[in-house]
C-alpha cells in the first residue's frame, strides 16, 4: 500500500470501455439487428467469450506468472470451472424431465409415463 | 402518496409492534442525546474497522434477531396450540413463518457465527486484524442494513409470505403482488454482499496472515472450520445472488425466468435456491462443529482426538454439500434415477459426520471433564444432534421421503440439527469466549439455569413434532383444530415457551454478569485450560492483539508455552505496529445501497437510481483513498502491555 503507483491504470480503463462496448453490441444484436436467432446466439456467445477474455487479461491476474507471493490463478479458476460444471450439468441432469413443448413429444411423454407407473407402484403398497 | 399507503393497517398486534418500535427508537435517541454519547457511538463503533468490535456488533445484532425470530415462533405456537382463539389471521400466519425462517437462517445463525469468527479467528492465528479491515466493516453494515430492511417489512409494506424458500410461481409477481416478496429479495441481496465479502476476507486472512511457522495443519480446529466454511460461502453465495437477481428482474421488470406463461421454469427457482441452500446449511453447521471441538478439547483437558480426521471430514462434508441439493425436492418427480443419485450422495454425508461424532466421544473418553456452561451446551449437542442426523438420513431415502416431505417430521428434523447444532454452538461459543470480549465471565449458576431451561424446552418442543409429522400434520399449516394433533401441539407449545424463558434467563445473565462478575486478571480465563493462541492474549485484548507475534509450529501451542513458562510477549522484539484507520465510508456506502434497495422494494426507480449513484460515488472515492493507516509507537505498546500484564 505504501508504494501505491498513482499513474492512471490504462489497462483497466481500456478493459472497462471494451467491456461496456461489447455489452452494448450484444444488446443491439438481440434488440436491434435483423440476424436470425441462431446467428444471434452464436454472435453473443462469441462476445461472451471475448468479454471473459477482457476480464481475465485486463483485470484479473492471469498475466502475472507466479509472483513472489506465490499467486496461482489457475487454482481458483479450476474451482470456478468445477462449480460451473456442477451448476450447469447438475441443473440439466435434474431439470430435464417431462419437457413437452410439442416438438420433442416422444421423449417427454415417456418421462410422464414413468412418473405414472411410479405413482401406481406407490399406491399399491 | 399518503403514508397509510405503505404502512400495514388493520392488525392489532402490528399496531402494538409499531408503538413499541416507536417507543424504543425514541428511548434510544433520548438516552444517546441525554448522556451525550453520539460522538462516542460514531467514533468507537459506527466507524470502527477493529475485528473485535465488528464481531461484537454482529453478535448483538444476531441476539436481537434471535429475539425477533423467537417471537415469531411463539406466535405460531400459540396459534397451533389454541386454534379456537383466532390469535392470527391466515395471512399473518403465512407472513410469520416466512420471516421466522428467513431471519433465523440469514440474520441470526450466520451473523452470530460470523461474529464469533470475527473476534476469534485473528486471535487464534496470531493476526492483528483481518486482511481487509475496511471490507470487513462494509460487510457488517451491508448485513445490518439488509437485516433492518427485511425487518421493517412487517410494519411498512407488509411482510413476504411465500415461505423462507420463496418458491416460484407463488413468489412471482402474479401470485404475490405488492412489496412483500421484494423485501425478501432486496434484504437477502444486500446482506448477501456482506456475507460473500466476509468469506473472501476471512479466507485471505487465514491463508496469508498466520503467525510465522503455523502451517495449515497447525491451525486450531475452529479456524479450520472457518476456512472450510469460507470456501463454501465463496462458491455457494454467487448462486443465490444470481437467483435473487433473476427473480427481482421477473418481479420488478416483468421478465419471465420463473413463470410458465413466458416459457420460464418455476422449478428452476427451487433448483437454484437449493444449490445455494444446501451448502448454506453447512455454512451454519461447520463453524458450530469447530466451536464444539474447541470447547470439548478444552474442558476434557486433552488434545482433540483425531485432529486430521476432523479436518478431512469437514473438507469432505464441504465437497459433498454441493452435490445433494435435489433431496430438498425429491417429490418434484425428476424420476427414480435422479432421485437415487441424490439419495446416495445424501446418505454419504452421514459418514464424515459420524467420524466427527466418534472423535468427540474419543476426546471425552477417560478424560477429567469439567462441567462448565459451554461444556454443557457441547455435551447436550452430541445426543440431540444425532437425533436430528438420523432422521435426516431417513428423509434422505427418496422413497420414504414421499411420506415425510413437507410434514412436521421434516420440521422437527431441521430444528433438531439447526438448534442442537448451530444455536447450542452459538451459546457455547459466546459463553466460552465471553471473557475475551468483555473482560469478565458470565455467571455460571444463572448460565446453567438458562441451559437446562432451553435444553428441556427444546426437546419438549420438537420431539413431539416428529410424531405430529408421522400423524400427517403438514408444515406451514394454519388450520389445526384436528383432535388427534391437539395434545402434542399443546405440549410442543409448552416447550417453545420454556425455550423462551431460557433465552430470557440468558439475556438476564448478560446484565447480571456485567454488574457482578469478577473482572478477569489473566487472559487464560478457564482455570488455565486454554490451549490455543487466543488465550495467550491479555484481557482486555489490546486493539493490536499481539504486541509481538509468537512463532508457532504445533497444534495447541499455548499448552507448551505455559509448560515452559513463556508468553507471547517479548519486549526486546517490539517494533511499531501498522494498523488501519477507522473510517465512516462503509456505513455511508451501505446506507446509500440500503436506500436504493428500499426504493426498489416499492419500485420507485428514480430514488433507486439516486441510491445506486450514491453507492457508486462512495466506491469511486474508495478507489482514490490513499489512507495507509498509522503506526502504533513502541512506547505506547510498552505502556499498554506493562499495564495489562502487571509487569
Amino acid at each position: 500500500m505504501a508504494k501505491t503507483d498513482k499513474r492512471v491504470p490504462m489497462n483497466h480503463v481500456i478493459g472497462f470501455v471494451l467491456s461496456l462496448v461489447m455489452t452494448l453490441v450484444a444488446a443491439w444484436a438481440v434488440i436491434g439487428s435483423n440476424l436470425s436467432t441462431t446467428w444471434v446466439i452464436i454472435f453473443i456467445m462469441i462476445l461472451a467469450l471475448l468479454q471473459a477474455g477482457v476480464q481475465l487479461f485486463m483485470f484479473m491476474h492471469i498475466t502475472e506468472a507466479e509472483s513472489k507471493n506465490g499467486h496461482v490463478p489457475w487454482n481458483m479458476m479450476f474451482h470456478g470451472f468445477a462449480l460451473a460444471a456442477i451448476l450447469v450439468a447438475g441443473s440439466l441432469f435434474t431439470m430435464s424431465f417431462g419437457f413437452d413443448h410439442g416438438e420433442h413429444g416422444n421423449h417427454g411423454g415417456e418421462g410422464e409415463q414413468h412418473e405414472q407407473m411410479d405413482s401406481e407402484e406407490h399406491s399399491s403398497h | 402518496m399518503h403514508i397509510t399507503d405503505i404502512l400495514v393497517t388493520g392488525e392489532p398486534i402490528i399496531y402494538g409492534a409499531m408503538v413499541s418500535i416507536a417507543l424504543v427508537t425514541i428511548a434510544i435517541l433520548f438516552l444517546l442525546t441525554y448522556f451525550k454519547k453520539w460522538g462516542w457511538l460514531w467514533r468507537e463503533w459506527l466507524t470502527t474497522v477493529d475485528h473485535k468490535k465488528i464481531g461484537i456488533m454482529y453478535i448483538l445484532s444476531a441476539l436481537v434477531m434471535l429475539f425477533r425470530g423467537g417471537m415469531d415462533a411463539l406466535m405460531m405456537r400459540v396459534n397451533l396450540a389454541f386454534p379456537e382463539l383466532g390469535f392470527l389471521s391466515s395471512q399473518h400466519y403465512n407472513e410469520i413463518f416466512t420471516t421466522h425462517g428467513t431471519i433465523m437462517i440469514i440474520f441470526m445463525a450466520m451473523p452470530f457465527l460470523i461474529g464469533l469468527m470475527n473476534i476469534i479467528v485473528p486471535l487464534q492465528i496470531g493476526a492483528r486484524d483481518f486482511a481487509f479491515p475496511y471490507l470487513n466493516a462494509m460487510s457488517f453494515w451491508s448485513f445490518f442494513i439488509g437485516a433492518m430492511l427485511f425487518n421493517i417489512s412487517f410494519v411498512i409494506g407488509g411482510s413476504p409470505d411465500a415461505g423462507w424458500t420463496s418458491y416460484t410461481p407463488l413468489s412471482g409477481a402474479a401470485m404475490s403482488p405488492g412489496p412483500g416478496q421484494n423485501f425478501y429479495l432486496m434484504g437477502l441481496q444486500l446482506s448477501g454482499i456482506g456475507t460473500l465479502a466476509t468469506g473472501i476476507n476471512l479466507m485471505v486472512t487465514i491463508l496469508k496472515m498466520r503467525a510465522p511457522g503455523m502451517k495449515l495443519f497447525h491451525m486450531p480446529i475452529f479456524t479450520w472450520s472457518t476456512l472450510v466454511t469460507c470456501f463454501i460461502i465463496v462458491f455457494a453465495f454467487p448462486i443465490l445472488t444470481v437467483a435473487l437477481a433473476l427473480l427481482t428482474i421477473d418481479r420488478v421488470f416483468g421478465s419471465q425466468f420463473f413463470t410458465l406463461t413466458g416459457e420460464g421454469l418455476p422449478m428452476m427457482w427451487a433448483n437454484l435456491f437449493w444449490m445455494w441452500g444446501h451448502p448454506e446449511v453447512y455454512i451454519v453447521i461447520l463453524p458450530a462443529f469447530g466451536i464444539f471441538s474447541e470447547v470439548i478439547a478444552t474442558f476434557a483437558k486433552k488434545r482433540l482426538f483425531g485432529y486430521s480426521a476432523m479436518v478431512w471430514s469437514m473438507i469432505i462434508i464441504a465437497l459433498l454439500s454441493f452435490i445433494v441439493w435435489v433431496h430438498h425436492f425429491f417429490t418434484m418427480g425428476a424420476g427414480a434415477f435422479v432421485n437415487s443419485v441424490f439419495s446416495i450422495s445424501t446418505m454419504l454425508i452421514a459418514v464424515p459426520t459420524g467420524v466427527k461424532i466418534f472423535n468427540w466421544l474419543a476426546t471425552l473418553y477417560k478424560s477429567k471433564i469439567e462441567f462448565t456452561v459451554p461444556m454443557l451446551w457441547s455435551l447436550a449437542f452430541i445426543p440431540s444432534f444425532i437425533l436430528g442426523g438420523v432422521t435426516g438420513v431417513m428423509l434422505g431415502m427418496a422413497a420414504a421421503d414421499y411420506q415425510f416431505h413437507n410434514s412436521y417430521f421434516l420440521v422437527a428434523h431441521f430444528h433438531y440439527v439447526l438448534i442442537a447444532g448451530t444455536v447450542f454452538a452459538c451459546f457455547a461459543g459466546l459463553v466460552f469466549w465471553y471473557p475475551k470480549m468483555f473482560g469478565h465471565k458470565m455467571n455460571e449458576r444463572i448460565g446453567k439455569w438458562a441451559f437446562w431451561l432451553f435444553f428441556a424446552g427444546f426437546h419438549i418442543c420438537f420431539f413431539p413434532q416428529y410424531f405430529l409429522g408421522l400423524d400427517g400434520m403438514p408444515r406451514r399449516l394454519f388450520i389445526t383444530n384436528i383432535a388427534e394433533w391437539l395434545p402434542l401441539n399443546v405440549i410442543s407449545t409448552g416447550g417453545a415457551f420454556l425455550m423462551g424463558v431460557g433465552f430470557v434467563v440468558f439475556v438476564y445473565n448478560v446484565y447480571y454478569s456485567f454488574r457482578y462478575s469478577e473482572r478477569e486478571t489473566t487472559g487464560d480465563s478457564w482455570n488455565g485450560n486454554g490451549r490455543t493462541l487466543e488465550w495467550a492474549t491479555t484481557t482486555p485484548v489490546p486493539y493490536y492483539n499481539f504486541a509481538t507475534v509468537p512463532y508457532v509450529d504445533e497444534i495447541d501451542p499455548y499448552v507448551r508455552m505455559k509448560e515452559e513458562g513463556k508468553t507471547t510477549f517479548d519486549e526486546s522484539q517490539l517494533k511499531p505496529i501498522h494498523m488501519p484507520s477507522y473510517t465512516g465510508a462503509p456505513i455511508i456506502m451501505m446506507s446509500f445501497l440500503g436506500l436504493a434497495s428500499f426504493a426498489l422494494v416499492f419500485e420507485w426507480i428514480p430514488v433507486a437510481i439516486f441510491g445506486l449513484v450514491g453507492g457508486l460515488v462512495m466506491m469511486i472515492l474508495r478507489s482514490f483513498d490513499y489512507d495507509d493507516g498509522y503506526y502504533v509507537k513502541v512506547d505506547e505498546i510498552k505502556r499498554i502491555e506493562r499495564k495489562a500484564r502487571g509487569l
